[in-house]
């Protein structure tokens, strides 16, 4: 008995590594520590009713941020794992194995885990506001999109610790991501994280469209709306699109793997160019809703500290919008090599070029605003101007990379890496940190420090030139991504070292980011008038933070940059009536959706190991949650006239 | 309101019944065309394909209301948006996995 | 406005903050029905690149049985007969529910789940039968492909009749309410896409295969 056990252990926890050990230790040591703060300080109770209960999409936003946060801690520790080991020629610091499993969850993470719900946080904290809304058009969902998200994404990171972590590529490519060569659960740690959290991404851009469509504020017509909220209106229309395409190739791997089909195999019929296809109708148009909520963040930024309108403001709407279209219509860029025919690579070589064209609008557009505008260097503003370079010379590469010959040079080399490291980090990372600074001051009543923010900026800033301005000429030089190790005499070395250090200088700009948080909590600029920035859209027109039903009265807009207009433009007696405050229909929170996330977590945890009990019983766990709220009639409520005018006037808004 | 009302409550559901007939008839057609072997491979599928396009459309104007919104019809603009996604995906997954000829056309 | 759209905010559909100061509501139920469409249109995303996949790999068939060897004409013929005739008593169901007559909309949802159970009936002996004779989903990467596309259409349809006995009960129970108007319109919408994907597969796939 005690032998089966021990057996048993050492195959469902992972051994051997003293990495992992360490990991071990700080897995079980925070969590106790969590257990024993909230169980000090009696926080169990607030825990559970005001945020794994809450529908509020303000309260979502803040756990999607938080999680995104801790996401890129993850994700930045696996890539400084990764710069470690390719510091010199022969290291030995990882084991092959091992590094293929780094920058497998490297990726993943990033993409799914910490870009995503980095988009989702100012999602959901911002577009209501936006919008002048109470909340998003299906708030239930919303929680549900949230959870699943989140369970997705634990599922993912305790295979590091039990089972083994996957190892075949975030892109995970059958044949190596068959069975046959692949037998672990890590593969299925990797398919079922990204299946479940996958559905909370579909829903999520079916409920902010619905949002912006429907309950945008009186007035408020398309081409009034603020372009952040375009930004995300284009952005739930691609992930719409195109996220089915990542469940069908991820769900048919899994029946290759889980029943022995032939989709992907090498045997029997199979095709595994077939899911490098499917794969990649995903995974072309998911670079473009991770960047597009970004363009709308600089969009935002620029705007307000240039003290300016947005330059074309109808050229960006025509832009976004036919980025959003073309995205889709460039997939196979990403496997030229595969041997298409030249007619293929022909037409998808050339409509990944014309992407560069809206793209360069855009970049006109931001400098065209900041042309002769008064601009003041925050640090939202900071991030957005040092973006442009950085975009620009990563668009230019994607343009040289987009022509098909030539990329069967750079394909897979260095110079990919560089490239969609220098579009990805300075276009969504600068975009999301800059929208974190942003709307910082309206999530939570106070400004991040500048000073000590300045420091975070220059650090990672300059390590990401020193990080991967040398892998461009590392991949010319003949460097493959994935290697774990180089020989010396191949003149990679000093490029390597000088990359490494460049990647710890980004470490060191995270860790002093996260200071900027803590002592901001302390120190930081309070917010009294929920317009620090001096904005210009509906958001700053609020207290900071929102109540939770956002506006008491529901304003009403006459214009672009509705806030602008009421604040400076427009005359008292012009202001229109808004009638008195009346009650407020709201939802009430559930338990049901985090229940339903820790069931899906609970099946997709069983169909890793193949044990079918708890799989087929999380599944039906969920199923009994959706009958009740079929059943369910009373799940909203009224507040009170008397309630919110004492809320308003605690506020000093009365 | 009052009119698409009553145009779908009168008393006898006509567009239902001539919406079923159709797309029996077109369904049948289909099925002829094909046992009876009357054209070459090439244009057999594509006359099934029109056809089927032709049952999309009855199901979406006698039974789905498609033209019932409430102000602008987005889920119009998104049907007609995901039908050219979908063209995308299906033929654009044929022309580019018929490399070595391993599709048969 | 659209019939689907409800004037009365107590029976108000859950969520969505519903009243604006100018006395207009949110339309709630055009919100959920839009919401809806959003969601059909994803699902017709997921269908169409399982009919990329079947269609490049239906010649893959690995020495395993061809589709031509493989289909079963009179078999698939009525479980098209089915399916379309419950699209069209769907019909019938919602007419009657525009009328606000719950009793004979459920009647003929009634119907409409005995034709979805026949045709899901129908498609399981055809599984089974198939899968008897040696043609089953590990054979090749045709059959692989057929089982898949065919049978998460199945999946759907069978979610759908358990979807709509739960519908049936709380029409039952509340007769013809603005939310149960919209629980069963948006239901009608799914069971017509459903229609839709079976009209595809008659094409591509069974037609398909039997016209090489």
């Amino acid at each position: 008995m005690l032998e089966q056990v021990k057996d048993f252990a050492s195959h469902f926890f992972v051994t051997g590594d003293p990495l992992i050990y360490g990991a071990d230790v700080s897995i079980v040591v925070v969590s106790l520590a969590i257990i024993f703060v909230l169980t000090y300080f009696k926080r169990w109770g607030w825990l559970w009713r005001e945020w794994l209960t809450t529908v509020d999409h303000k309260r979502i936003g803040i756990m999607y941020l938080i999680a995104a946060l801790l996401m890129l801690f993850r994700g930045g520790v696996d890539g400084l794992l990764m710069r470690t080991q390719l510091a010199l020629p022969n290291l030995h610091f990882l084991e092959a194995e091992h590094y293929d499993q780094i920058f497998t969850t490297h990726g993943t993470i990033m993409i799914l885990f910490m870009a995503m719900p980095f988009i989702f946080a100012l999602f959901n904290i911002v577009v209501p506001l936006q919008i002048g809304a109470r909340d998003v058009a299906f708030p239930y969902l919303n929680a549900i999109s949230f959870w699943l998200f989140f369970f997705g994404a634990l599922l993912l990171n305790i295979s590091f610790v039990i089972g083994g972590s996957p190892d075949a590529g975030w892109v995970s490519y059958p044949p190596l991501a068959e069975l046959g060569f692949d037998p672990g659960p890590g593969e299925n740690f990797y398919l079922l994280a990204i299946l479940i959290s996958g559905i909370g991404s579909v829903a999520t851009g079916i409920n902010f469209m619905a949002t912006i469509l429907k309950m945008r504020a009186p007035g408020m017509t398309l081409m009034r709306m603020p372009m952040f909220t375009w930004s995300v209106l284009v952005t739930s229309m691609i992930i719409i699109f195109a996220f089915p395409a990542l469940t069908v190739a991820l769900a048919l791997l899994f029946i290759d793997r889980l029943v022995g089909a032939h989709f992907f195999t090498l045997t029997g019929g199979g095709d595994p160019m077939q899911f490098v296809n499917l794969f990649w109708i995903w995974g072309h148009p998911e670079v473009y809703i991770v960047i597009l909520p970004a363009f709308g963040v600089f969009s935002e930024v620029v705007a307000t500290f240039s003290r300016k309108r947005l330059f074309g403001y109808s050229a960006m709407v025509a832009s976004l919008v036919l980025i959003g279209i073309v995205s889709y219509l460039v997939w196979v860029h990403h496997f030229f090599t595969m041997g298409a025919s030249a007619d293929v690579n022909t037409f998808f070589a050339i409509a990944s070029m014309v992407i560069a064209i809206p793209t360069g609008v855009k970049i006109f557009n931001w400098l065209f605003t900041m042309y002769k505008g008064r601009i003041r260097m925050t640090m939202p503003m900071l991030w957005t101007i040092a973006f442009v370079p950085c975009f620009a010379i990563g668009g230019a590469t994607g343009v040289m990379l987009a022509v098909a010959p030539a990329d069967y040079q750079y394909h897979n080399s260095y110079f990919l890496i560089a490239h969609f490291h220098q579009v990805l980090i300075g276009g969504v990372v600068f975009g999301m940190l800059a929208g974190m600074y942003y709307w910082w001051p309206k999530m939570f009543g106070f400004k991040l420090d500048e000073r000590i923010g300045r420091w975070a900026f220059w650090f990672f800033n300059i390590g990401f030139y020193v990080c991967f301005m040398p892998q461009y000429a590392l991949g010319f030089m003949g460097m493959t991504r994935r290697m774990y190790t180089y020989p010396e005499g191949l003149g990679w070395g000093p490029l390597n070292f000088i990359s490494t250090i460049g990647a710890y200088m980004m470490g060191i700009g995270f860790i002093i980011l996260v200071w900027d948080i803590v002592y901001s909590i302390r120190y930081g600029e309070r917010d009294l008038t929920g317009d620090p920035w001096d904005g210009r859209t509906l958001e700053w027109s609020l207290p900071s933070p929102a109540p939770h039903y956002n506006f008491a009265r529901i304003p009403v807009v006459t214009g672009r940059d509705a806030w602008w207009i009421m604040k400076y433009q427009m005359k008292p007696e012009e202001r229109p009536d808004l009638g008195p405050i009346r009650p407020i229909h709201m939802p009430k929170n559930s338990g049901r959706p985090f229940i339903m996330g820790v069931a899906f977590f609970v099946s997709g945890f069983g169909f890793v190991f193949n044990w079918f009990v708890p799989a087929i019983a999380g599944l039906v766990v969920v199923v009994l949650c959706l009958i009740l709220r079929s059943f369910e009639y009373d799940a909203e409520y009224y507040i009170p006239v008397h309630e919110i005018e004492e809320t308003e006037a605690a506020l000093g808004r009365l | 309101m009052e009119s698409t009302h009553s145009a779908h409550a009168g008393r006898f559901p006509w567009a239902h019944i001539v919406g079923y007939i159709l797309s029996l008839v077109l369904t049948a057609a289909a099925f002829w065309l094909v046992l009876a072997h009357k054209a070459g491979l090439a244009t057999t599928l594509v006359v099934i394909v029109l056809l089927g396009v032709l049952q999309i459309l009855v199901q979406l104007f006698f039974f789905m209301h498609i033209t019932e919104s409430d102000g602008p019809a987005w889920h119009t603009v998104m049907l007609l948006v995901g039908f050219l996604f979908v063209v995308a995906i299906v033929g654009g997954s044929i022309w580019i996995m018929s490399f070595g000829g391993q599709v048969v056309a | 406005m659209s019939v689907a759209v409800h004037p009365n905010p107590s029976h108000g559909p859950q969520g969505a903050a519903v009243e604006t100061e100018h006395g207009h509501e949110h339309d709630n139920g055009s919100l959920y029905v839009l919401g809806f469409w959003l969601f059909i249109i994803q699902d017709l995303i997921l269908f169409s690149c399982l009919f990329a996949t079947y269609l490049v790999m239906q010649g893959r068939t690995a020495g395993g049985p061809t589709p031509k060897e493989l289909f079963d004409v009179p078999g698939f013929s009525w479980e098209t007969f089915l399916l379309l005739t419950s699209s069209f008593t769907c019909g019938l169901a919602t007419f009657q529910l525009r009328r606000g007559k719950a009793a004979s909309t459920i009647g003929w949802l009634v119907v409409t789940v005995l034709l979805g159970l026949g045709f899901v009936g129908l498609e399981a002996n055809e599984f089974v039968t198939n899968a008897l004779e040696g043609a089953t989903m590990q054979r090749s990467g045709f059959l692989s492909a057929f089982y898949t596309l065919v049978g998460t259409h199945g999946c759907h349809v069978s979610l759908g009749i358990g979807w709509v006995i739960l519908l049936m009960i709380q029409l039952a129970r509340r007769g013809v309410t603005p939310v149960t108007f919209r629980k069963v319109f948006i239901w009608s919408i799914y069971w017509h896409f459903l229609d839709i994907v079976w009209v595809f597969i008659y094409t591509a796939v069974y037609l398909n295969g039997l016209a090489r």
